[in-house]
């Protein structure tokens, strides 16, 4: 025993020393949070003394700009924010469930075109596709999408969502338990008629959480309408802001717009989260 | 009793059935019928391909060889409507399957609705008749989620009923349940036993076995290793495997392979 000790100090004289004079793990928790309160105080009292708070709100929050985005804000912009990104939406999950089905095909060629649609609009940056929606009259001659900007704008949604929404969806469709088609089939219905009154129904429900999440993202995608070229009547949240920002040369309308964005995004957000809770909590 | 060249009508009649998974071949060769009224129960150790078989009736798997016959109907052959076909055959899971986004009334409407296409009220009719014969007429405005197994599993059995199948398969109907439900699901198996339906039904419910069957087919590794009355192969099995399957199933502490 004695001998142990002796040779056990060679490697670490000051270790069992070093130890008792070292803090506590516990104590070293609370020095390290104290350490990082005052980092946040120090940055605080910075920024408080660095900036400009005058001309910050000159810029930012000026209420006589403000008062000039009312009531088109909401009677124009976001309303026509609102039809980009629902039309876009309805037609992404029409669109993506058909991709779906098609991946999920037995038919090969279904399968690839469907995979490659998939593959090539999701590596996609989404304002790209909305500058080829820009060329497509010119590549296509004689061709116009309907709906004006209404509709240009409404196919670069769907054709960027429907990317996700075709993953989304078949993330759904597998996640319905085989035995469900099983006894849709036992029961004399055929395999379409299964998918439609059984598969599909159970994998909307399934899907819904993470819909919302893309009808957020779709929502926020309506931004890149601004470079469709638009007319006043067609503008939505993004463009209203920005061209009201240049005649004022005031930052304001953007804070505005950014805070009727968050107006329809949080509480989007939060229904999305309770569902998805809902449902976690109703599976068996 | 057991007469395979018999030129009566049998309700399914299966001839050398073959059906593998890959390199696996779960069913290797199985012969046997069953006449109309009578009551087959199929019993055998797990994964000796039971529910495969059952399956293989219904098509929904494929053998990979052999002829199945419904009613004089080659179900096999590549022309045959099988949705036609499998309206004639109903299916009891071991799991219900319940559709859970429907009330127990429209689990067992749906399909007399988009496959009968019989008329909302007519199949409102028959599906509140067959839910009051299993015993779960005050459940019909439940989802699956509100209701215990037992009434889960005899919804399951009404919505098979529903379709006036002339076949119905159990495939283990009672192994999912609580000890206490597995009694409400036999009994309705019982009583639609002795009205006559047709009935192919997968257990370990000796008890039922011995008193309900009119024959008892014991699978192991994918043949047929005796077939016969329940007081024969239960009661006095000729087969060694028979006899071990048995002593495990009756007495599990019984622990010999
Ligand atoms: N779809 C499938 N793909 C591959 N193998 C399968 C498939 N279905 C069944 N098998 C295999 O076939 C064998 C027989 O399965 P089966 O479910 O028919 O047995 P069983 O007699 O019903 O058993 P249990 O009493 O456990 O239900 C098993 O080895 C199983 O793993
Ligand atoms: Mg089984």
């Amino acid at each position: 025993m004695a001998d142990q000790s002796t040779t056990a100090e060679k490697p670490g004289p000051a270790g069992p020393r070093a130890r008792r004079t070292r803090l506590s793990p516990r104590k070293r928790q609370r020095v390290s949070r104290a350490l990082q309160y005052l980092l946040l105080v120090a940055v605080a009292v910075f920024l408080v003394l660095r900036i400009d708070w005058n001309s910050l709100a000159q810029n930012f929050a000026k209420p006589e700009v403000a008062a000039e985005a009312w009531p088109e804000v909401i009677t124009v912009a976001l309303k026509n924010t609102i039809i980009y990104s629902v039309g876009g939406f309805v037609f992404a999950f029409l669109f993506g469930l058909l991709l779906a089905l098609m991946r999920m095909s037995s038919v090969p060629p279904y399968r690839w075109l469907a995979v490659a649609y998939i593959e090539i609009f999701r590596g996609l940056p989404a304002l790209l596709i909305f500058l080829l929606i820009l060329f497509l009259p010119q590549a296509l001659p004689g061709f116009q999408v309907p709906g004006d900007t209404y509709g240009q704008g409404i196919l670069g949604l769907t054709v960027v969502g429907s990317a996700y929404m075709a993953e989304t969806l078949r993330a759904g469709l597998q996640a319905v338990p085989k035995g469900q088609a099983e006894a849709a089939r036992s029961l004399g219905m055929s395999h379409s008629r299964a998918m439609i009154s059984i598969v599909i129904p159970q994998a909307v429900r399934i899907v819904i959480p993470p819909t919302t999440n893309q009808f957020v993202s779709l929502l926020k995608d309506s931004s890149l309408v601004l470079f469709l070229g638009v007319t006043s009547e067609y503008v939505e949240l993004t463009k209203f802001g920005n061209d009201l920002a240049s005649t004022h040369a005031n930052a304001t309308p953007i804070l505005v717009v950014g805070i009727t964005y968050l107006l329809v995004t949080i509480p989007l957000g939060y229904l999305a989260n309770r569902l998805e809770r809902r449902q976690g909590r109703g599976r068996r | 009793m057991k007469d395979p060249v018999a030129p009566v009508a049998h309700a399914v009649e299966i001839r050398d059935l073959h059906k593998r998974f890959g390199r696996l071949e779960v069913l290797r060769g199985i012969d046997f019928a069953v006449d109309p009224g009578q009551v087959v129960c199929v019993i055998g150790p797990s994964g000796s391909g039971k529910s495969t078989l059952l399956r293989c009736v219904n098509l929904l798997e494929q053998p990979t060889s052999g002829r199945v016959v419904l009613e004089g109907v080659e179900l096999t052959d590549p022309d045959v409507d099988i949705d036609a076909a499998r309206r004639r055959v109903g299916m009891v899971f071991q799991q219900f399957n319940l559709f859970p986004h429907m009330t127990a009334l429209q689990n067992v409407m749906i399909a007399q609705r988009r496959v009968l296409r019989r008329r909302a009220s007519e199949a409102e009719r028959i599906a509140r008749e067959h839910l009051a014969k299993v015993g779960v007429l005050e459940k019909a405005s439940f989802y699956p989620a509100q209701l215990s197994g037992g009434q889960q599993q005899r919804v399951a059995i009404a919505r098979a009923l529903a379709m006036s199948p002339a076949l119905m398969l159990f495939d283990e109907p009672t192994s999912a349940l609580d000890p206490e439900l597995v009694g409400d699901v036999l009994t309705v198996m019982r009583k639609l036993a002795e009205e006559g339906m047709t009935m192919l039904v997968v257990t370990h419910e000796m008890a039922f076995a011995r008193d309900v069957a009119d024959r008892v087919v014991f699978m192991d590794g994918g043949v047929i290793v005796e077939d016969g009355p329940p007081d024969q192969v239960i009661g006095s099995p000729r087969h060694e495997r028979t006899r071990s399957f048995l002593r495990r199933v009756l007495d599990p502490t019984h622990t010999d392979v």
